[in-house]
């Protein structure tokens, strides 16, 4: 066996290995997790997040990412970017700093540290002293400063980080002429702002956290004027002609401070409490934008009355008259707003309020009137209710991906038209070569559809299986409602919503027929619902059926949650996928596995009770088949029922040691007091805690017995079209594996379309296989008389598949957890196997069908098993001589919800969760490839600085055509200008269409897309060059 | 009684070359060369000719020094029977299809008076409830100890057969770090440990293993730098048929090598643990171990009856496809162990056992089975 696994036997075989497989974590999608500060470039037009495991991604226009990460997985505190460079510092928890550049390689950018720095104070001193509260890089690109907690402000150079000892600004140089009393009464204070005079790079501003704030003039090394403020300070802002100041307190006030030569120690114009006047939170961080109008824009952080609205995460926004309070659904992290960029310009002219809060990104359009939000083209929060799983639909055809759109942006419409304003950078990445569906289910019991052809996973459409059932949730719960006469004028911002009202609702499997646009979904409390995609609104009753998989079984009892209570009125389905047919297993347990035939209309649903055939033509249940052991008492009591016990056990162990402990120290000590008696118990309890921790975990050893538990669990179905019983006639067929593996196979007969209404399908078990290694089944499937796996339903009608060989001998492939084995058909007898557990102790978590492509030439491809294994390997075997081909490490395997949550595409690529909110993408293949290549060039940003009124859209266009020019390559325009509209107006219904047709006109093969990739690649490299 | 007379035979064997023996009703008694046996097919050719029984098959047995019956069917129990002679070995040969297997196996001494009349009046004991064991060549090995010659003295692989029983393997694992000498000194290496042996279970039973042997390998995979979780897996997929080199704890049963002593059960003093099963040695080359799940897979056609998948027999165009790319490695083997390679030993002790290493024989030669003695 092991000299049947032994690579490097065929030199030919291992060069085509290469020429095929490679493995690369390509992108990460998604919001990041924990996110803990917040930059943003008007330079540049990126923005910068740090979390707080030491992570820095950029994002710029859509498909320009970058990301880095610290090597001390330290929380990023601060991000500021250098003024007119590419390049960024930040500040982490343990007070480092760290000096990140984008730096152009081979035509892209890469984001690469290049210094770090820890501030020392002299020996002796206290950590304090250089404990780094701020941090500003100043407008000459030469210096930083950082103010600390000790007030003094140290002055480093770039990039070599050479503090310069002697322009630093002591507390005591500040202090100099500021009046004995008010000095006496703050002793010590931190730097809590620094800020630069917007038009005169020799005046900074400090604030300490006291409430002083000094103007120092770093020309004449003095303060030129004091601000004597009574309120503790929190941050300030400098207007920008420079004439006034703006503080924000702790105590939810905002001051106004004039500057001027004739005042050096000014009172403020102006003292505010804007949600006064009972007591409030601090202002945190306060803007005050300047507008054409005279009207400024006053955007605070914070301040909301303590008592009643304490526990909000708002930004409020003063315009004139209006004044709106975004209630965001998490903490804020921070916040930006984008303005006119030109330093020279008169006036601010706020475009846009960009927040980082802790689960998402909200863009708010302050252009517009009402405020509305922007639809983020990245940084999507995955987790706005938590996933539940995702299916992969790859190279969806353009009728469903169209119309998956237009049903999408009927729910976007409140979304802003605004173009998304962050937008620096240029995306170089080719097109993607086809157009992708991931789909998420979600603990609520929606299914998100997203984008995943791309760099950008964006939300496309979702869809929500609520409506079918009664719940306590009220449907019309309008997010967005903004009741009359309200103070604070609160309006809820933001989709992070993770409180399920009924985890019953949850959606478990997923599977989409792209040809035929039926889908079905399955959830937690064995709901399984067919649906199809409507362009109109439909008000219709969803037929309802009921499934007894425990059939005569008797003596059983459900001690799980009840199934859920289906609506017996019409329902109202905005356009999109509706549900046409309701089935509910009895008992309401989990669905574990889902099979949809389109083309004969069947849908087949298992649990861990067994499984079922529907017929959703004539909505008639075909069969039912229980597979549950008869010894197998487990499986009915309900999902919890084993933990809950175990825990019950436990704890009254843990009761009982405590007990008998207390007792016989009571004895001992003839009842003395109460505490001595109780500190015995504390350590008594330790002990045993300790006892547990040393006593060492065991693993039994035991062959896997039909009577184990959960063996009926139904992990996997399949449909085939495959010669089942004899040789020569070839019939419908449904596979089914379970966990105790047991492979099921039913003989069906599908009337011919014509009769399809009248006669009733019907199925008849023919096999029954028993593995007597007894490994959960993971994965089904028959390979024709090529060895080539069975086309999935309609593919061959659409002609995206040859149709499969009828004539040889077809195969069946079963994979369990354990093994693959492949068995001849009709007849069954056992042929090939790779036992994978015996040999390397690892098991199959998940195993897909994917087609490999040569990055050399185009003519060749294959189909292999892409599989992950419960270490968070990835392997792929070939097929069908089960020869493991080649095996990477992909997820830690500790990281057991990243395993569980893999999902592979039918190309070689894969998606897991790094966290609730994360999709990390990665590559098995050569050929199939999609990663961010980007490039952000400065002498460019400068000159196109001036011209930021003009979309961004339009500059990236010209470029694009520029590079294509000069690449030489005529056409290519078109195509790529498409491309960029769909992903800037994909909302737009009418550039939609557009869209459409030139893809439609530009569909070439994936080879020639793939090698003038290249060509493209080079082109623009040079072109930024010129 | 009268079937039992013609059935049973009375063998004698003197020092020199004398054979007595006895076919139907008659005792014959004939001589050997006790330092030149020859095989035990000529010697069962010779019974046959002795007793003009060219056609009929028999069982050969003989009483040990014991006076235990003890089979004879192949060179090396044979050459063990004319070894232990002294002078005279009495041998009884029964038809096949009348044979008395309950007075085969029985070990105590207790029953030395009783082996001649369980033989030549089984009745009185066919009333009783025997444990049926079938004949030694059809003994289902439970356990054995392998690949003596090619492991160090301090290791011990144990092959552990779990098909056909219904006894749990029953033993536990742990984690656990033992001492290596390495090139920089001792260091502390993590391992994998047997933490615990489930009474009455198929380990325990085998004496092979004991609590807090440190396991070195599962079938041929060293199971360094795999974690506990991983070997569990690796042993319960391999549970049919589970192969544990294994560095025992106690370091004083170890096997004595190149002291190949005969009359090994002679010295068995220690049967403290009941219930020893026969320990078969054997060499293991985990290249060419086969997997015996296959045969049982089962299949059940049109809910008829459960029936074992058979093998695929590859047909003309399956060959060739499959020649580029070496047919998985399947022997012919069935769950049953070839005679030839099974030396049956009664030796149950566990202080100061030995190991005979036997003669592999023809076929295992053949199979390319190289034994160092």
């Amino acid at each position: 066996m092991r000299r049947f696994l032994r690579p490097g036997h065929d030199p030919v075989r291992e060069r085509l290995k290469r020429d095929l497989f490679q493995f690369n974590k390509t992108v990460e999608h998604g919001f990041p997790h924990q996110p803990s500060a917040l930059g943003y470039s008007p330079f540049l037009h990126l923005m910068a997040i740090g979390t707080r495991s030491g992570a820095i991604k950029l994002y710029g226009a859509p498909g320009v990412e970058f990301m880095g990460l610290h090597e001390e997985n330290n929380t990023v505190m601060q991000i500021h970017f250098i003024p007119g460079q590419c390049q960024l510092v930040t500040l982490l928890d343990d007070n480092s700093l760290h000096l990140w550049s984008l730096k152009q390689r081979s035509g892209a950018s890469e984001l690469l540290e290049e210094q770090r720095f820890t501030l020392r104070g002299p020996p002796g001193s206290p950590p304090s002293a250089t404990q780094i509260t701020v941090v500003l890089p100043h407008s000459s690109r030469e210096v930083l400063y950082l103010g600390t907690e000790s007030g003094s402000i140290f002055v480093v150079e770039l990039p070599s980080f050479r503090v310069l000892e002697d322009r630093t600004i002591t507390s005591e140089a500040v202090l100099q002429r500021v009046p004995e009393e008010y000095r006496n009464r703050r002793s010590f204070e931190l730097i809590e702002a620094l800020q630069e005079h917007p038009r005169n790079p020799d005046q900074i501003l400090i604030g300490y956290s006291r409430g002083l704030i000094a103007l120092w003039d770093l020309h004449n090394n003095r303060v030129s004027h004091h601000f004597l403020g009574n309120q503790q300070l929190e941050n300030l802002f400098w207007q920008k002609d420079g004439r006034q100041i703006i503080s924000c307190h702790y105590d939810g006030s905002y001051a106004q401070w004039p500057v001027s030569n004739e005042n050096r120690q000014p009172e403020p114009l102006e003292s505010k409490v804007p949600y006064g006047p009972f007591p409030c939170k601090a202002i945190s961080k306060i803007y005050w934008q300047t507008t054409k109008n005279g009207l400024p824009y006053i955007i605070f952080q914070g301040g909301m009355p303590r008592a009643s609205y304490g526990d909000r995460h708002s930004i409020s926004v003063i315009h004139g008259s209006q004044q709106t309070a975004f209630d965001f659904t998490s903490r804020v992290i921070d916040f930006f707003v984008i303005c006119n960029a030109d330093a020279t310009a008169e006036y601010d002219d706020p475009s846009a309020m960009v927040v980082l809060a802790e689960e998402e990104l909200v863009v708010i359009d302050l252009k517009s009137a009402g405020w509305p939000a922007v639809h983020p083209p990245y940084l999507a929060s995955l987790h706005c209710s938590a996933i539940t799983c995702s299916h992969h639909v790859s190279n969806i055809p353009l009728k469903l991906w169209e119309r998956v759109i237009s049903a999408g942006s009927k729910q976007n419409s409140h979304y802003s038209n605004m173009a998304w304003p962050i937008d620096g950078g240029t995306n170089l990445a080719p097109d993607p070569p086809q157009r992708d569906l991931l789909l998420t289910g979600h603990e609520d019991g929606t299914v998100r559809f997203w984008d995943a052809s791309g760099v950008c996973l964006r939300l496309l459409y979702k869809l929500s299986t609520v409506r079918v059932f009664l719940t306590d949730a009220d449907p019309n719960d309008n997010m967005n409602a903004l009741g009359e006469d309200e103070w604070p004028p609160l309006r809820k911002v933001g989709s992070f919503d993770p409180y399920s009202d009924d985890p019953r609702l949850g959606i478990q499997k997923i599977y989409l027929c792209k040809y035929s646009g039926y889908l079905t979904v399955a959830g937690t409390a064995g709901q399984v619902l067919v649906m199809e995609l409507n362009d109109e609104e439909s008000e219709h009753v969803v037929n309802h059926s009921e499934a007894d998989l425990l059939q005569d079984q008797e003596g059983y009892k459900w001690k799980g949650h009840e199934r859920l209570k289906a609506r017996d009125e019409p329902v109202r389905f905005e356009p999109g996928f509706q549900p046409f047919v309701l089935i509910q297993c009895q008992p309401p347990a989990v669905v574990t596995s889902l099979a949809l035939h389109s083309e004969w209309k069947l849908v087949a649903f298992g649990t861990s009770h067994g499984f079922g055939l529907f017929d959703h033509q004539q909505k008639r249940l075909v069969f039912v088949k229980c597979t549950l052991h008869p010894s197998d008492q487990l499986a009915l009591e309900g999902p919890l029922s084993r933990v809950k016990s175990l825990k019950k056990s436990l704890r009254q162990s843990f009761r009982r040691m405590r007990r008998s402990r207390v007792s016989s120290r009571k004895r001992r000590a003839g009842g003395g007091n109460t505490t001595e008696v109780q500190e015995a118990n504390s350590r008594f309890d330790q002990v045993a805690l300790q006892e547990m921790e040393l006593a060492p975990i065991q693993r039994k050893i035991e062959a896997r017995s039909a009577e184990d538990s959960f063996t009926g669990f139904v992990r996997t179905l399949y449909f085939a079209d495959t010669f089942l019983r004899d040789s020569t006639r070839h019939c419908p067929s449904l596979w089914a594996g379970t966990n105790g593996g047991t492979v099921y196979a039913f003989c069906l007969r599908v009337p011919p379309a014509e009769r399809r209404m009248d006669e009733l399908v019907r199925a008849e078990q023919a096999k029954e296989i028993q593995l007597m290694h007894r490994a959960p089944i993971v994965g089904i499937l028959v390979l024709d008389g090529r060895g080539t796996p069975l086309p999935e339903p309609l593919e061959v009608a659409h002609d995206l598949s040859k149709s499969p060989d009828m004539q040889g001998s077809h195969q069946l492939l079963v994979v369990s957890e354990e093994q693959f084995k492949v068995f001849t058909l009709p007849k069954v007898s056992s042929k090939l196997k790779l036992k994978l557990t015996a040999l390397e102790g690892c098991r199959v978590r998940k195993v897909t069908v994917a087609n490999f492509g040569s990055c050399k030439t185009n003519e060749y491809s294959e189909n292999d098993l892409a599989i992950l294994t419960n270490l968070g390997d990835v392997q792929i075997i070939s097929l069908p001589f089960l020869k493991l081909q080649i095996r990477y490490p992909c997820i830690r395997k500790e990281d057991v919800s990243g395993i569980a949550s893999c999902v592979f595409t039918k190309y070689g690529q894969g998606f897991y969760l790094i966290s609730p909110s994360e999709f990390e993408r990665f590559s098995l293949s050569t050929k199939w490839l999609v990663e961010p290549r980007c490039v952000v060039d400065t002498s460019e940003v400068a000159g196109n600085n001036y011209l930021h009124n003009k979309s961004g859209m339009e500059k990236t266009t010209r470029k694009f055509r520029d590079s294509a020019r000069s690449s030489g390559e005529p056409g290519e325009d078109e195509r790529k200008s498409a491309r960029l509209m769909e992903h800037a107006l994909l909302n737009d219904e009418k550039v939609l269409k557009e869209i459409q047709s030139t893809l439609e006109g530009g569909r070439g093969s994936y080879g020639e897309r793939n090698s003038r990739r290249i060509h493209v690649g080079h082109g623009l490299s040079n072109g930024g060059a010129e | 009684l009268n079937r039992a007379y013609r059935n049973g035979a009375f063998c004698c064997f003197w020092s020199l070359v004398l054979f007595k023996y006895k076919f139907g009703a008659e005792f014959r008694r004939f001589s050997l060369e006790r330092l030149k046996p020859g095989k035990f097919e000529e010697f069962y050719g010779l019974l046959q000719h002795v007793h003009k029984i060219p056609n009929v098959e028999v069982l050969v047995g003989y009483i040990d020094i014991h006076g235990d019956l003890l089979p004879i069917n192949n060179d090396d129990n044979y050459h063990k029977a004319v070894s232990t002679a002294n002078p005279l070995l009495r041998v009884f040969i029964q038809r096949k299809e009348d044979a008395d297997y309950s007075a085969f196996g029985t070990v105590t001494m207790t029953r030395k008076k009783n082996v001649l009349s369980n033989v030549l009046r089984p009745d009185n004991h066919r009333k009783k409830p025997h444990v049926v064991i079938s004949m030694p060549r059809d003994f289902r090995p439970v356990s054995s100890i392998i690949d003596v010659d090619i492991l160090p003295e301090t290791h011990r692989r144990v092959r552990l057969y779990k098909y056909g029983t219904d006894k749990p393997l029953g033993f536990y694992i742990r984690d656990g770090s033992s001492v290596r000498v390495t090139p920089h000194g001792l260091e502390k290496v993590p391992g994998i440990f047997i933490s615990r042996l489930v009474p009455g279970g198929l380990a325990q039973s085998t004496g092979l293993l004991a609590v807090n042997d440190e396991v070195l390998e599962v079938n041929g995979i060293e199971v360094s730098g795999k974690s506990l979780d991983q070997v569990t897996d690796m042993m319960i997929a391999n549970s049919r048929n589970l192969i544990i080199t294994v560095r025992p704890a106690n370091q004083r049963n170890n096997i004595v090598r190149h002291s190949r002593t005969s009359g090994s059960s002679g010295q068995s003093t220690d049967t403290s643990l009941p219930g020893y099963t026969p320990h078969i040695v054997q060499n293991f080359h985990p290249e060419e171990d086969d997997d015996d799940s296959d045969e049982d897979d089962i299949i059940i056609e049109d809910n008829g009856e459960p029936q074992q998948i058979p093998k695929a027999v590859p047909t003309s165009e399956s060959l060739e496809s499959l020649t580029h790319i070496e047919l998985v490695h399947e022997s012919t083997q069935n769950g049953f162990i070839p005679s030839s390679e099974v030396n049956l030993h009664h030796s149950a002790g566990n202080i100061n056992m030995e190991y005979e290493i036997q003669d592999p024989g023809k076929k295992s030669l053949e199979d390319g089975t190289i034994i160092t003695l």
